[in-house]
This record gives structure tokens, C-alpha cells and sequence, in this order.
């Protein structure tokens, strides 16, 4: 089976794994990819759990899929669309509702029935968000340089990033350091009063972390949402034709057709190593690969404290990887449904049926959802992002019926007592329970239930602790300092062994940004 | 009114105070208009019960600036810092209660009863608060660099932090560059595992914070609470001889021998702008004229409350108005006829000589400021406790008591309900009652008591929002940000307006260091 | 969701051609046939209806109203008498506009702003320590413009003769369907016109009233596509077409200020400090870098540019809102945001923002026009922005000769 040596092996056939495969596919390199499951995709797969019933698992749809990636592999002709996601609509208690549109105009009246204070502030806001959107992309695009190192690329690097900050002049430069230190809830307050639009907002800070709106370090995924508007798309959200694991496939799609060779049930137990440089693989079926290179698309912790035996790592590095922070703080719920659902304050199906809702009707309502989550509990009263793909997508569902994608948040890796079946079901049993309130007729019409607790991500998926990000996306571990400083780049301390997954930097999402930056740095350096 | 000033400073706090030494030696006539009848603001000791001198607002000194106390002679003023052996006592309702020293070796042996790990973790942990903090230290007395203008001074003074920085050395400068944006939560669950040894550092770290523990940024926090603690020293417990009210009398001596004058009982109405320049104050409708005016007030104070706000545009004015305040802390002050017997380490001793802190666990404090969060006061709030006489006898008659307490929290605006008579006993009761079920004899030893809700640090030390520190010491109002952009350098957009309180950089605490660097700006000009 | 305006019940079974468009957030006609020229003519011709409820409206009231304005707008409010309006520009701190729209003082300490975009929190942050209360009032009022030259007299009969002797840029009080309205004389179209202002709750009976006294006087309810032509005649601005608000210009570079848009005469140097002044007054000391003109395109020219390809001049038959460059020689020296065919000058005019020195009243420049698919350059003069501005607009004929008995 070692016959045959491959110039790189990828570890993790997960939509990053793949981005790297297929660069380095069409770069001419003899590229291998090792998927664990029986799908490809890793946190990005479709999955027909419930027959007739597509469920996008775990991702369920794509914010800042590098429109770069799009290009250069061509995935729109390997069967890539992204279908836009032209609204948000949060159903609020009280019987109203706040939208968002596609339209700015009709938001903004949207906004204005209520507050007309912060339909005035809306497009301040919205400039704002652009300029800095515009500020931090450069940033995205770049491998981090090392603080510790003097090497002058590193040097450069931070000279480079010191001119483009001083460019900025005063207002955005204290705009972007209020962003990046201060909480959403704080930074939205100082803009809007609607608590509606606040909470809706400030949700994209939190996920993917745990903290909750109030805290510090979560106002800055707020430009997220401005990001996509830079690169061209109007709306950065969208839902992928055929589900999450298209985008998955789609690449897969392009990498083989640069000649990659991609196996799936083919767990890798061991990465080797010898004389300090990785030489292949083991498989836990005792097959054995070689390649000039390894490259990891797992998360930090499995790459690092699993795939390598720690005495090749140097002790300091094995602390580092040890503390980098992955707490859990998010489940999944998939419904088969045999109807919509009839939200009490926008009764019957209408265009708010196929963008996204949003169960985030205040600040406070987020806040205790974290509370629960802080001291240990799931959250009974949860965060829920819901999409309903069959909507967007009619394959997605037997005729007249329907498939619903939630996102929820809180549900802590480690809940207090541990996760197990019951509690697996109680968390979804909270879930539709808090989904009624706002649409009395959602259980009678579930057919079929998928939940998804950050246990279930770690065991089924590969995501340590169930964290969907790699690790948390805090300050501290961000930019030159993820996974850890002195290894931001994609490399490891092993030569020959690189890290491609969302544990680097830019980190997080369906984007494919870590997984292209790694292919280039690896073509540069390596092969 | 013909007499005219160089310099008018309002307010006789200690940052006031210090800028009018300071540029009463340089030469200015200067005068310093306060409105209560002692000098202070909320460092001042009062006699709010016959015979005991309290601590009214601050019951123990910040890092107070060597630099200022030496250059200003204060030693000589009859300044006089005690600094006790224990820093903090953290009892338990069962099992062993925590000590902080200020040798962090005896900590570490003091720990070693509740957790050997920890206790192996504690000196290296010190190492590293320590070095945050000396970093923070340099950033500390020099004014906050414009990053993004062209002055090669600024870009000078920025590159020289960053080579302090780097001069920690690279695993070093690569921690406290990590550290700095995390909660405490976090920190301390990279070092520790005692419930009891979190609690006792976090509680630290959120004090006048309206945050928990576990919420972004308060390492920052905690860091700020040991510049110039001390090598090793955790939660540093400086006192005053007589009170923290002797730091401002001697200050105002030295301010006096440098020729300044200090008006007490005279209250600031507004501050004169003619065209876009200060031109003086308004006291009791009689207007005195200077040169320029300095303002130790809030900045909310200074520029809602003694300006119009429609002197200033719209955008300063936002950026003035989206400072968060948000008080948490409220003081309950109590005359003891005995000192309170601790269940789990009774009788008296050392350990009661630095502060109290009822903080039993980080999850304690987090919950504690759960009720802020939704308006509410803590119903087992998170108390820093200090006995001052049992280091410093002059502060109480003989064989008696003072307690200080610091109650977090106890959010300035109360959701439901505002800070009556009835709230005040309340909260007044419920410090009792918690400290109450640590030491059960301490009800029975309070012979008076004294609480000062958050309104009443607003209407009494002019805190805005009541918060202690002139504005929320968190990362994105700090440095060029402190108060807000544009006015950060001590100067007021108007000019001939200065600042020189806690609310510009670098913040809160009694350091006299924003009065200092004050002082440096306005000399320059 | 869709919003519609109070007339909405009338308007759309008349909007015969189905041609909307959205008017900040709003359902607007475009045009009620399949070609707007009809209700072109009725604002020159005779008169026309245009529904203009989609304006932000706000009330301001109380000791500190005036001084409030007269902070924010580029004004002196204080000379705002009882009943007049003001068009007038806003700026921010750095002297670039944010909106215009008018004022109009109701009371000594009550005034209403409209605007065309929300403007609530600046009013309110501007308002800081000023014992004056702000209303947003966009919903409570629907308005209506009641515009050409024969406006006066179908108000004669529709309000009963109230405003027959109203002034340009004045306001009324009367009845119109037996519903009480404010009538000011105000326009976006350059010509003799009102605007009509009233609870919604009275839309439907204000437009069958208008409708019914109008009808002899040939009135025609008119969309957006008319009106473009009408402002772009009388060189009259258009927010997000002819200059991007402060607030919203991403880049510096797209801002003006009053100077940059022919706004000049609105600014009060001399007055109280307001926001944007001492920009302003800086700018008008080293001279503005750009000055807004109208540019009289060269038929001759157009002439012979398309007759090099065998064709006559072949003008789009609507207002265009696009960014044209204007060249002195091969130099570009500016753009063009809005232009159209004046069907009554029989002229093909823009609106350009040409650099100060190139700016000169009847200053010979080039503008882009593109002729069978090849960008060509015609000649074109620099001209004043009004350039159709009839004495009908502002005077004030006694009623006798105005009406027929």
C-alpha cells in the first residue's frame, strides 16, 4: 500500500481540507485526502438522516465563502450555487416582528416603525461597518506575520499592518479599536434603541464563542455581515443548493479533477514523524501513507495532542495547544416538517419563510440564554438561528414538505453532569418548546428530529468539544495568535507537517480562507 | 471680581490637587475651587460618626505614583502609607479560609492547604501579574501617543512601549499580549483549580466594573489593580495613616507652599466660553476669570453639567455621551464596638488586616453581578471589606472599630425601584447579613451605620453614574480613548479647557497619575 | 413588508401602465401611462398631482425650537417668519451636506423639518441640554403637490379661495374636500405650485377634491418620471443623485458641501455658530474646489455627431441619473449626475459638478454622450442650474385676473 508517495497528504476531508487539496491539486502536486466518515465535507455535509429529508448536519449556511475560491476552482461549474438570503426576521413576544430585507430602503422603514431614531442611525452605522469592512480585509487575506520573531518578513509584516492602521486616520482607527474591545450589546447601544434589532445583531458576535452580548470582544464579528458586501455580493448570507455539503463536493469535485485522489473511511490514527519531519501517515487500519507533506484540517487539539506524538512537539507549544481555548457552546436541531411554521405575528407563509429567523428578541433574552450556559445548563430559553432550506431549495424535501435548520446557542461542551442521551433530548425538547411560543403549530408538524449537541459534533464530526469554529474566535485567539503565536502561519513545529483547518487564522465559517491561505504558503515553502 | 488666575482647577481631589502643585511650582497662580467643605473628592475622610474618620468613597490607595509623592515633598506633608502584611482574607462558610500575603511565598504555603497544584502555581502566577503590570506601568505615565497622526514624538512614545514590550521577552510579551483581551475566567483557569483561590483574585479584577468575571477584558481589569502593587503582591492593600483624607491635606500643603489657594464650599456653577476658549468659572453667579481652567469633574460633569453641551458639536458631544458610567459600587461604613470574629478563623490576627473579601468563588462573583446586569442589586453581593484601626489606631476611639465596605453590586440605575431611603437600608442590610454569615457576632457589634448608595457617591463626590473610577476602566476607554478620542491628551476641545481627573488616562484608582501627566500637557503649552 | 402611501387607493387603479418604483421604502408611480410626456405637460401645461407623502417629516417644538434649527441648518432660523418655509441644506461637522429639505415655522417655538432621509437622532443629539421636543411626524401627515400653472386656480376652488393670495414659500390653513389642510407654496418643479399637507387619515377625501375641482382645469396626477424632468429643468437637486449625504459617502471624496451644490446663498456666515460653520467658513475662504452648473449641451453639435453615422440626434426620452464626465478639451474637469431633454426648452441640459476653475458661467466644455454605441464628446456651455424659472413660479397675480369668473 506505501507504493505509492504522494507530495502531500491531507488529513481531514472537511471544506478546508479540501480548498487545500484542490490548490495543491492544481499546482500539479500528487495531493491525497483522508476523510474519516463515510461523507467528505467534515462540519459541512448534507445528510438524508430522515428519508426524502436533506439536512445540511452541522453548517447550515455559508457567510464568507472567499469569493476567490469561487474563481480560481471554478465550483460553480462543479455544481457550487449559493442562493441568497434576503431577510431576517425575528418574531418578538409581544406579537410584532422586526425584518430585515434584501432592500435597504425597506428595511430602513422597516426599522423606522420602530424607531425612527435608529432608522437615522441605520445608515451611519452601515457606512461605518463598510469603511471598516474595508480596513480589516486586508488583514483577512494575509498570513499572519510572528510579534516574537525578527526575521524581516515578520518585521515587515507588522510595519506593513502598522501603515495600513495609521492610513486609517482618526475616526475609523478608533471606530475599529472600539469594535475590536468592546461588547455588541455596547457598541449597538451607542447606535440603535430597538432591543429587537440590538439582540439580532449582536447574535452573530456570540456565536462561535462563550461569552455572552454584554461582553467584551464580541462587537467585532458585527462587521462580518459587511464583509461580503466588499467582495462583491450584496447580502454576505446564503443557503447552498443541495445543502452545505455541496460546497463540500463541489470542491472535492475540482480537486479531483486536478487529480487528487480522495478516500473516505479512512481515519488517520497516527501522523509520522521521524528525525522532526512528517513522513505520512498511519491509518487506523494499519495502512500507511507517505508524502513530502501532511497537512491537518482538524481542529488544533486533534492536530496536535491526537494526530502527533507529543515528544515531537516542544514542550511550551504542547501548553499553548493545551490552553487554546474550545469550549462548545452551540447544538443543531434539523426538523422534518409536514408543514411550515405560522409564526403568531406574521400568521401564514410568506417571504419571511425563506430568508432566516432569528429567536433573539432582546439583549437580556441572549443574556440569560448565556447565563444557563455559564453555570453549566443548556440554555431553556435558546439563541436559535433557523433557516428553512426546502423553502430556497425544493430538493431539499419531498413535495409539501419541509426541512428546518437550527442553529442554537447555548449548550455547553461541558454541561454540568455531561451530555448524554436524555439531556441530548431535553435540549431538543427546549428547542421546539421555545420555537412554539412563536409558532404554536411547529410540533404537531415535526415528522422526524436530528439534535445535535456539542457532544454529538465531537463524537460524529471531529470537532473537538463541538466547537464549529476550531476554537473560540476571542481576541486572544485570533490573527498572529491562532492557534499560538510563532505558528499563526500554518505551520507546526514538525517540518513537513502544516495546519490548514478554521484553528487558523481567519478562522471560523464556511469561508476556505484557512485552508487557501495554507495551500499557498505550503507551494511557496514546501513543495 | 478683578482677581484674576492662571489656572483654575476644579475639584479637590487628589488629581486635582496634585495638577495644582504641580503648576503652582511651575509658577502659575493657581486656585482650587471645591464644592464640598473637605478637601479629597472620594479620597476623603470624614467624621461620619463622632470620633471614627472614615473613608468615605476610596478606603485604600491605588498605585500611587512614587513620582508625585517624592517630587511634591508629600512624606513631608505628613503623608504616611501603611502597607499590611496580608492583602486579602477570603473566609468560607466551611473549610479553610485563603490569606493573601504580600510574600507570595507564604501565600503559596497558604494555599498548599486547599490545593497543592495551586499552591505550586501561585509564584509563578504573581511573576506574570507582575510583569503585565510593570508593562502597564510605562504606558502609565507617559500621555497616550495619537496613533494614526504624524507627530514622530507619538510615534516615538508608541514605538517605545512596543520595545517595552518586546523587552519583556518574547514568551513573555507573547502572554501579556494574550492575557490582556481575556476574562479573568479564563486566566485563571489556565493556573488554578480552587474555587477559593479564583474567587479571591477574580473578585479583584471586577472591582467598579459593571462586568463578571468571566466577561472579556477583565484580566485588563485586574492587571490595572497591580500597577506598582509590588513584586508578588496580589490585590495590594496601601492605606493612609489617619485616613486617605491625609493624602489630599498633604497635598494641599504642598499645594499652599507653592503659593496656589484652595476655596472649599465653593461650588463650580459652570465654566465660562467665550467664542471657542475657557475664559474661567461661574462660582456662587460671581465669575472668576483665568487664563486657562483645569477640570479634575467627570467628564460627564465637566462637559454636560458646567458646559452647555451646545458648545460642543454634535459628534464630540455622542462621543462624550456614549462613555459608560454605569456604577456598581455602593459603601457601607459601620462603627464597631469589637472586632467581628470570623466562624472560620476566629479571633483576631493578621489576616483581618488587609481587606475582607467576600468572594468565595469566581461563580460567587459571577452570579453576584448577574442581578446587575438586569438593574438589580446583589443579593449575596461580592463585599471588600477593610478594618483600618486594627492597623492604624487613630481612626477609631480606643477599643473600637471601623469597617468599610465596599458592596458590588449595586447598579446605579435600578430597574425597578430607585435609590430611596428604603433601597439604601436595604442594601445597608444586606452587607450586613452576608458578612453577618461569615462573622455572626458582627450585627451585634455595630454600634452605627452609614451607606452610600450609588446615588449618593453622584450627589456627594459628583460620580457621575456614581462610578468610582470617572468612567469604566475597560479596554476601548483607555489610553487615546480616555475620555473619548480627540480629547484624550488632557486638552478639552475648547481651548484653554484642560482634564485632569480619572476619567482621562490612565483612569481610576488613587494613583495622582492623570494629575500629573495633566500638569506635564498643560506646561507644555 | 411593502409600505404604501395614503393615496395609495386612488393612485393605483389610475396607474395604468403598472409603472412603480421604490421610493424610500415606499410604492411610487413612475408614470401613469406608458410614456410620462403627458404629465410632464400638465406641470408645465396645466397641472399635475404628485403623491410626496414618502418625505420624513418632523415636528419640533417648544422655547428652543428656533434656536435648535438654527444650529443645525445652514439658515438664519431667526429670520424665518410666521408661516414661511425655508429650503434649506444641513451639514456636519466638517461643513458637508447631510440633507435639504424645508422649514417652516408654525408657531413662534414650533416648526416642521422635511427631509428626504430619516434624520430623528441628529436632530435629537443636536438638541443636547435644549428644552425643546422633537416629533417624528412622517406618518402623521400625507402630502400632496399640487403643481402648474394653473395650481392657483384649481386651489381657488378646491380650498375655497384660501390660498389665492398666498406667497411663494408661504403657508395657509384651509379645507379642500371638507378636510382641514396646509397649503405652502412649495414645489420640486420650478413652476407655480403647492404642497398640500394632511392627517392620512384625510388623503383619500384631499385627492377627490383636488381631482374634482381640477378636472376642468385639465389636472393630471403625475409620477416620478415627469417630476425628474420638471427639477432637473428648474435646477433643482436630488439627494443620492446629485450628491451623496455626509452620512452615507463612504469615502471623502463623495461629499459637498452647500458651496459644492450652488447651495451657497442658504449659508449664514454672519449668523450664530452652526454645526458645519467654521468648516464652512474656512471653505469659503480658500474658495470651494467644486462649483454645481447647469450644462447647456450644443444641438449643433449633437447634430453633427450623429450625423457622422448617418443619424439625427438620438436623446433618451427619460431623465437619466448617471455620473457623465465633462472634459475641458481632453481634460475631465467634472461629471454630469442628472440631465434629460427639455421637451419645452427643446435642449438637451445637465447637471454637472465641474472644478471651480473650469466653472465660469459660459465656460465652453465637452460632455460625454454616447453616439451608436462609441463614446463621443458635444459641446456644451456652462450655464446657471435654473434653466427654466417662469415668473409664475414666485408672483403674485390679484385672484380677479388669475380667475375667470
Amino acid at each position: 500500500m506505501s507504493a505509492s508517495r504522494y507530495d502531500a497528504i491531507i488529513v481531514g476531508g472537511g471544506h478546508n481540507g479540501l480548498v487545500t487539496a484542490a490548490y495543491l491539486a492544481s499546482a500539479r502536486k500528487k495531493v491525497l485526502v483522508l476523510e474519516k466518515r463515510h461523507v467528505l465535507g467534515g462540519a459541512a455535509v448534507t445528510e438524508e438522516i430522515n428519508p426524502g429529508f436533506k439536512y445540511s448536519v452541522c453548517s447550515y449556511v455559508v457567510s464568507l465563502l472567499r469569493p476567490e475560491i469561487i474563481r480560481d476552482l471554478e465550483l460553480p461549474k462543479h455544481g457550487l450555487q449559493i442562493l441568497p438570503l434576503e431577510s431576517t426576521f425575528t418574531p418578538l413576544p409581544n406579537g410584532d416582528y422586526l425584518a430585515r430585507w434584501g432592500d435597504h430602503d425597506q428595511t430602513r422603514r422597516e426599522i423606522y416603525r420602530h424607531s425612527p431614531r435608529d432608522a437615522d442611525a441605520y445608515d451611519d452605522f452601515g457606512k461605518l461597518m463598510y469603511q471598516l469592512a474595508v480596513a480589516v480585509k486586508p488583514i483577512l487575506a494575509m498570513v499572519p506575520p510572528d510579534p516574537t520573531s525578527m526575521s524581516p518578513k515578520d518585521l515587515m509584516g507588522f510595519l506593513r499592518l502598522g501603515k495600513h492602521f495609521r492610513g486609517l486616520g482618526h475616526e475609523q482607527f478608533h471606530a475599529l479599536h472600539k469594535l475590536m474591545t468592546m461588547s455588541s450589546a455596547d457598541y449597538l447601544d451607542e447606535w440603535f434603541e430597538t432591543e429587537a434589532l440590538k439582540a439580532t445583531m449582536s447574535s452573530s458576535g456570540i456565536i462561535g464563542t462563550f461569552l455572552g452580548p454584554r461582553s467584551p470582544g464580541t462587537a467585532y464579528v458585527l462587521l462580518h455581515h459587511y464583509m461580503g458586501e466588499i467582495d462583491g455580493a450584496m447580502r454576505a448570507w446564503g443557503f447552498v443548493k443541495g445543502g452545505t455539503g455541496s460546497v463540500s463536493e463541489s470542491i472535492a469535485s475540482a480537486a479531483r479533477e486536478h487529480g487528487a485522489e480522495i478516500l473516505t473511511e479512512a481515519g488517520v490514527a497516527q501522523v509520522a514523524v521521524k528525525n522532526g519531519k512528517a513522513t505520512g501517515v498511519v491509518l487506523d487500519d494499519g495502512r500507511e501513507y507517505t508524502a513530502s507533506v501532511v497537512v491537518s484540517g482538524l481542529d488544533p487539539k486533534r492536530t496536535f495532542l491526537d494526530l502527533v506524538d507529543a515528544n515531537s512537539l516542544p514542550d511550551d507549544f504542547v501548553r499553548d495547544i493545551e490552553r487554546f481555548k474550545i469550549r462548545g457552546s452551540s447544538g443543531k436541531v434539523n426538523l422534518s416538517l409536514s408543514e411550515l411554521p405560522n409564526f403568531t405575528s406574521k400568521p401564514g407563509v410568506g417571504p419571511l419563510h425563506k430568508g432566516a429567523v432569528s429567536i433573539s428578541p432582546s439583549i437580556d433574552y441572549l443574556e440569560r440564554a448565556y447565563d444557563e450556559a455559564k453555570y453549566g445548563d443548556f440554555s431553556s430559553r435558546p439563541y436559535m438561528d433557523i433557516i428553512m432550506p426546502s423553502m430556497i431549495d425544493a430538493g431539499m424535501a419531498p413535495p409539501g414538505k419541509h426541512v428546518m435548520s437550527i442553529f442554537v446557542q447555548y449548550a455547553p461542551s461541558d454541561l454540568r453532569g455531561g451530555w448524554d442521551e436524555t439531556k441530548r433530548e431535553a435540549f431538543g425538547d427546549a428547542v421546539v418548546d421555545t420555537l412554539a411560543q412563536y409558532a404554536p403549530n411547529l410540533p404537531e408538524a415535526i415528522l422526524h428530529r436530528q439534535v445535535l449537541t456539542p457532544w454529538d459534533i465531537d463524537r460524529d464530526m471531529g470537532l473537538t468539544d463541538g466547537n464549529i469554529f476550531h476554537g473560540e474566535l476571542s481576541l486572544h485567539q485570533l490573527f498572529c495568535m491562532r492557534p499560538t503565536v510563532g505558528h499563526a502561519d500554518y505551520t507546526t513545529p514538525v517540518r513537513g507537517y502544516y495546519q490548514a483547518g478554521s484553528g487558523t487564522h481567519p478562522g471560523g465559517g464556511v469561508t476556505g480562507a484557512s485552508g487557501r491561505l495554507a495551500a499557498l504558503k505550503i507551494l511557496k515553502e514546501a513543495l | 471680581m478683578s482677581v484674576s488666575y492662571d489656572t483654575v482647577v476644579i475639584g479637590a481631589g487628589h488629581n486635582g490637587l496634585v495638577t495644582a502643585a504641580y503648576l503652582a511650582r511651575a509658577g502659575h497662580k493657581v486656585l482650587v475651587l471645591e464644592q464640598r467643605d473637605v478637601v479629597g473628592g472620594a479620597a476623603s475622610t470624614e467624621e461620619v460618626f463622632p470620633g471614627f474618620k472614615v473613608d468615605t468613597g476610596a478606603h485604600r490607595l491605588g498605585g500611587l505614583s512614587s513620582t508625585v509623592v517624592n517630587d511634591l515633598g508629600l512624606a513631608r506633608h505628613g503623608l504616611e502609607l501603611i502597607d499590611s502584611e496580608a492583602t486579602a482574607f477570603v473566609p468560607v462558610l466551611g473549610g479553610t479560609p485563603l490569606t493573601l500575603w504580600r510574600d507570595p511565598r507564604k501565600t503559596a504555603e497558604a494555599i498548599r492547604e486547599i490545593s497543592a497544584t495551586d499552591a505550586d502555581a501561585w509564584v509563578p502566577f504573581t511573576e506574570l501579574i507582575g510583569k503585565a503590570a510593570s508593562f502597564l506601568e510605562a504606558a502609565w505615565t507617559s500621555t497616550p501617543p495619537d496613533v494614526t497622526g504624524n507627530d514622530l514624538g507619538d510615534l516615538f512614545a508608541t514605538a517605545k512601549l512596543g520595545l517595552k514590550l518586546r523587552r519583556l521577552g518574547k514568551r513573555d510579551m507573547v502572554e501579556v499580549m494574550r492575557i490582556l483581551p481575556m476574562s479573568v475566567y479564563e486566566l485563571l483557569g489556565e493556573w488554578f483549580e480552587s474555587d477559593l483561590v479564583k474567587g479571591a483574585i477574580a473578585a479583584s479584577a471586577v472591582t467598579g466594573l459593571c462586568q463578571g468575571p468571566m466577561a472579556g477584558g477583565t484580566v485588563y481589569t485586574l492587571l490595572h489593580h497591580h500597577v506598582g502593587a509590588g513584586a508578588g503582591v496580589i490585590r495590594p492593600t496601601r492605606r493612609v495613616r489617619g485616613g486617605v483624607g491625609r493624602l489630599a491635606d498633604a497635598l494641599v500643603t504642598a499645594c499652599k507652599q507653592a503659593g496656589a489657594e484652595v476655596r472649599t464650599g465653593a461650588s463650580v456653577e459652570s465654566i465660562l466660553v467665550e467664542g471657542d476658549t475657557a475664559v474661567g468659572v461661574l462660582v456662587d453667579r460671581a465669575e472668576i476669570r483665568a487664563q486657562r481652567v483645569v477640570s479634575s469633574a467627570d467628564p460627564r460633569r465637566t462637559f454636560f453639567e458646567l458646559m452647555e453641551p451646545s458648545e460642543m458639536t454634535p459628534e464630540f458631544a455622542r462621543k462624550m455621551g456614549n462613555i459608560r458610567y454605569r456604577g456598581v459600587c455602593a459603601k457601607v461604613h459601620l462603627a464597631l464596638s469589637g472586632l467581628p470574629d470570623f466562624t472560620c478563623q476566629p479571633g483576631a490576627g493578621d489576616h483581618l488586616k488587609g481587606v475582607i473579601s467576600i468572594s468565595p468563588s469566581l461563580e460567587y462573583v459571577e452570579r453576584a453581578f448577574d442581578a446587575a446586569k438586569y438593574g438589580r442589586i446583589s443579593q449575596r453581593p461580592y463585599l471588600e471589606a477593610s478594618i483600618p484601626s486594627l492597623s492604624d489606631a487613630s481612626v477609631a476611639p480606643d477599643g473600637k472599630h471601623l469597617m468599610s465596605i465596599l458592596f458590588q453590586y449595586a447598579p446605579y440605575s435600578l430597574r425597578d425601584g430607585a435609590w430611596d431611603d428604603a433601597a439604601s437600608a436595604k442594601l445597608g442590610d444586606l452587607a450586613v447579613e452576608t458578612l453577618a454569615e461569615y462573622a455572626p457576632n458582627l450585627a451585634s457589634l455595630i454600634e452605627a451605620r452609614h451607606v452610600l448608595t450609588p446615588l449618593d457617591l453622584k450627589r456627594d463626590f459628583g460620580l457621575a453614574e456614581g462610578n468610582i473610577y470617572h468612567g469604566e476602566m475597560t479596554l476601548d476607554q483607555l489610553l487615546f480613548m480616555r475620555p473619548v478620542p480627540g480629547a484624550s491628551r488632557y486638552r478639552a476641545p475648547v481651548k484653554g479647557l484642560y482634564l485632569c481627573g480619572a476619567g482621562t488616562h490612565p483612569g481610576g484608582g488613587v494613583t495622582g497619575v492623570p494629575g500629573f501627566n495633566a500638569a506635564r500637557e498643560i506646561l507644555k503649552d | 413588508m411593502l409600505r404604501t402611501t395614503p393615496f395609495h387607493s386612488r393612485i393605483a387603479p389610475l396607474n395604468l401602465a403598472q409603472n412603480w418604483r421604490r421610493w424610500s421604502g415606499y410604492l411610487a408611480a413612475s408614470a401613469y401611462e406608458f410614456h410620462h410626456n403627458r404629465e410632464y405637460w400638465a406641470i408645465r401645461n396645466s397641472a399635475a398631482m404628485i403623491d410626496v407623502s414618502p418625505l420624513y417629516k418632523y415636528g419640533i417644538e417648544g422655547p428652543d425650537a428656533e434656536r435648535l434649527l438654527d444650529r443645525v441648518v445652514t439658515r438664519d432660523v431667526t429670520k424665518c417668519e410666521l408661516h414661511q418655509v425655508f429650503y434649506t441644506p444641513w451639514c456636519d461637522d466638517d461643513g458637508k451636506v447631510m440633507d435639504d429639505g424645508t422649514l417652516t415655522r408654525l408657531a413662534d417655538d414650533s416648526f416642521r423639518l422635511t427631509s428626504a432621509e430619516p434624520n430623528l437622532r441628529w436632530l435629537q443629539d443636536n438638541a443636547l441640554g435644549m428644552n425643546v421636543g422633537i416629533r417624528d411626524i412622517s406618518d402623521d401627515l400625507a402630502a400632496l403637490a399640487l403643481q402648474g400653472p394653473n395650481a392657483r386656480r384649481i386651489l381657488h376652488d378646491a380650498a375655497d379661495g384660501a390660498a389665492d393670495d398666498l406667497r411663494f414659500f408661504r403657508l395657509t390653513k384651509g379645507e379642500i374636500g371638507g378636510v382641514p389642510v396646509e397649503i405652502t407654496r412649495t414645489g420640486y418643479t420650478g413652476d407655480l405650485g403647492y404642497e398640500i399637507w394632511t392627517d392620512p387619515a384625510n388623503a383619500e377625501a384631499l385627492w377627490d377634491g383636488l381631482m374634482e375641482a381640477g378636472d376642468k382645469h385639465r389636472i393630471l396626477p403625475a409620477g416620478m418620471l415627469a417630476l425628474d424632468v420638471a427639477r432637473v429643468e428648474a435646477g433643482l437637486i436630488l439627494i443620492s443623485v446629485d450628491y451623496v449625504p455626509a452620512h452615507q459617502a463612504v469615502i471623502e471624496g463623495r461629499k459637498s458641501s452647500p458651496f459644492e451644490l450652488g447651495l451657497g446663498w442658504t449659508v449664514k456666515l454672519g449668523g450664530n455658530w452652526f454645526v458645519g460653520r467654521d468648516a464652512l467658513i474656512a471653505e469659503k475662504e480658500r474658495g470651494p474646489e467644486w462649483e454645481f452648473r447647469g450644462l447647456d449641451v450644443s444641438w449643433d453639435s449633437l447634430e453633427a455627431l450623429y450625423g457622422e453615422v448617418g443619424l439625427p440626434p438620438q436623446l433618451p426620452s427619460e431623465g437619466w441619473r448617471t455620473s457623465v464626465p465633462v472634459y475641458s478639451g481632453n481634460t475631465q474637469v467634472g461629471y454630469a449626475t442628472s440631465g434629460c431633454w427639455s421637451p419645452l426648452l427643446k435642449k438637451y441640459i445637465a447637471l454637472a459638478h465641474i472644478q471651480s476653475q473650469y466653472a465660469g458661467i459660459g465656460t465652453n466644455l465637452r460632455v460625454e454622450v454616447t453616439v451608436e454605441h462609441y463614446r463621443k464628446k458635444a459641446a456644451a456651455r456652462v450655464v446657471e442650474t435654473q434653466f427654466f424659472n417662469p415668473e409664475r413660479k414666485r408672483s403674485n397675480p390679484s385672484v380677479a385676473d388669475e380667475v375667470p369668473a
